[in-house]
């Protein structure tokens, strides 16, 4: 394994264009070092991306929309109270990831990249409708998070993509967002599902748009418009709180393992999406 | 082999180590520079045994690449007592018997150094939520628990 450490996001998309056989990214390392350490996947190259200029920033665009470094800890997200107050629900995600010592290493980048369909932080961004900028030797785009994963441990990136940082939208008026997921601990477990919900509110209360997203309960996290509809023109009321749950469970399609079952994992996201939104609803009123 | 020259600061000191790629902080720390404090307990980020903290930051050795730390600063707990003056946290461990093999301890006290340093008036709740990448297969944890409120107490008062 050889390991390089470029100086910008240009050069590491290059060796990971370039580079004769296997290439791995290392923001955290939470991933890549226990797939390394237990004989999962060794990479004939790791391109260490922390040290490039910029990649350890938070900050905001001229419009209002936050840009998150590809190498920014969850415990410095934590840190960033501006970005907590607008963005409680993601911030609550990436704080689930592992313990103490994890959040100091672990990333949002990180977390989406290594394509788990349990991977906490994605259904909060997918909610938040963030974006990622990927820089490819050819130049850079933006791409939605929602099209990211393919499959349990792929991505739709192509060969020489890296992430350069992840953008989330400025708040807007009356809304915001939530995470919730569940796990038979209280600490350090994998989610047996996961829901993100992000809703935006009239003056009177009625939510006028939605998204949710759920995880663990596919082979990927996806975004369930049919459920965010049911909550368009409402407001929380029980009916619209069952339809949601009823919703949500429907377009499951969850594996049996020893977390949970298919029955189980199917019921508890409806449950889940309820109490998000709750959560959601009632800080977007504040 | 493709060993790559290190320069680190632990514990205050200017160090440096030649490592492979593959190998951990916490290989370098305990195989290179003969600083076995730090423990392997999983190597999988799961128990802390190995925990030291890097640039501020309480991390796994486990789960940081020797050659990451280029240029870094690297705490251990070799460097928490001064000499043969214990770290109160290192005192109170021994009066409340807060260990009995001792694998997890030194983990423990990086964590719990780390803690108290952001916030030295935790609650017990804060604690055990802090320490939560933190296991231990002998105490039952409370005694851990009460040497740490006990600590805090007392370096509270010390000021
Ligand atoms: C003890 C423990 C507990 C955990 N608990 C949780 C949990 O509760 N919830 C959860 O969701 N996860 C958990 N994880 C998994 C892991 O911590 C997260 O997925 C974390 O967010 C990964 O981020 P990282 O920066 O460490 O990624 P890395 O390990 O550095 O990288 C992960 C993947 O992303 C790719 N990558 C990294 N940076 C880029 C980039 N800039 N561009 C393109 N690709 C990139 C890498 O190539 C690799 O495939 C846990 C892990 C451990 C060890
Ligand atoms: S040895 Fe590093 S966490 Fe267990
Ligand atoms: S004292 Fe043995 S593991 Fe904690």
């Amino acid at each position: 394994m050889k390991y390089h450490s470029p100086d910008s996001f240009h050069a590491a998309a290059e060796i990971s264009a370039n580079a004769p056989g296997s290439t791995r990214f290392l923001a955290g390392g939470t991933d890549v070092l226990v797939q390394l350490r237990s004989d999962i996947f060794t990479p004939d190259n790791l391109i260490d991306i922390k040290n490039i200029e910029g990649a350890k920033a938070i900050n905001r665009s001229a419009n209002g929309d936050w840009n998150i470094g590809a190498a920014v800890s969850g415990a410095e997200m934590n840190e960033n109270e501006e970005l907590k107050s607008e963005w409680p629900g993601i911030v609550e995600a990436v704080d689930l990831i592992g313990s103490t010592q994890i959040q100091g290493r672990a990333t949002l980048v990180g977390n989406l990249c290594n394509g788990s369909p349990a991977a906490d932080t994605v259904p909060a961004l997918i909610a938040a409708d963030a974006s990622v900028a990927v820089q490819s030797p050819n130049g850079e785009r933006i791409m939605k998070v929602a099209d990211v994963p393919r499959s349990p441990g792929k991505t739709n990136f192509q060969k020489g993509d890296v992430v350069k940082n992840v953008i989330v939208p400025a708040k807007k008026n009356k809304s915001s967002d939530a995470y919730l997921r569940f796990i038979p601990r209280t600490e350090m477990d994998i989610a047996v599902v996961g829901c993100g919900v992000w809703l935006q509110l009239s003056a009177d209360g009625f939510i006028v748009s939605a998204r949710i997203s759920l995880g663990a309960v596919a082979p990927t996290v996806f975004k369930v418009d049919s459920a965010a509809d049911i909550l368009i023109g409402k407001q929380l009321d029980d009916d619209t709180l069952h339809k949601l749950a009823a919703t949500a469970s429907a377009a499951c399609n969850p594996i049996t393992d020893r977390r949970g079952t298919v029955e189980y994992r199917t019921h508890i996201a409806g449950v889940l999406a309820e109490r998000t939104a709750k959560i959601a609803y009632q800080r977007a009123g504040v | 082999m493709n060993n790559i020259h290190v320069r680190t600061k632990v514990n205050g000191d200017e160090v440096d180590f030649l490592c492979d790629p593959r190998e951990t902080l916490l290989d370098c720390l305990r195989d290179k520079l003969h600083l076995t404090g730090s423990k392997e307990g999983c190597g999988t980020g799961d128990c802390g045994a190995c925990s030291v903290v890097l640039e501020g930051r309480l991390v796994c050795a486990c789960l940081v690449l020797g050659v990451e730390v280029e240029g870094q600063t690297v705490d251990t707990v070799e460097g928490i007592a001064q000499g043969q003056d214990l770290h109160p946290l290192q005192e109170k461990f021994i009066k409340y018997a807060a260990l009995q093999c001792g694998i997890c301890t030194p983990g423990i006290l990086m964590a719990t150094k780390n803690l108290l340093e952001r916030n030295p008036n935790p609650t017990e709740t804060e604690v055990r939520y802090w320490l939560a990448g933190n296991l231990c297969r002998c105490t039952g944890y409370d005694k851990i628990i009460r040497a740490i409120m006990d600590t805090a107490a007392d370096m509270r008062e010390a000021g």
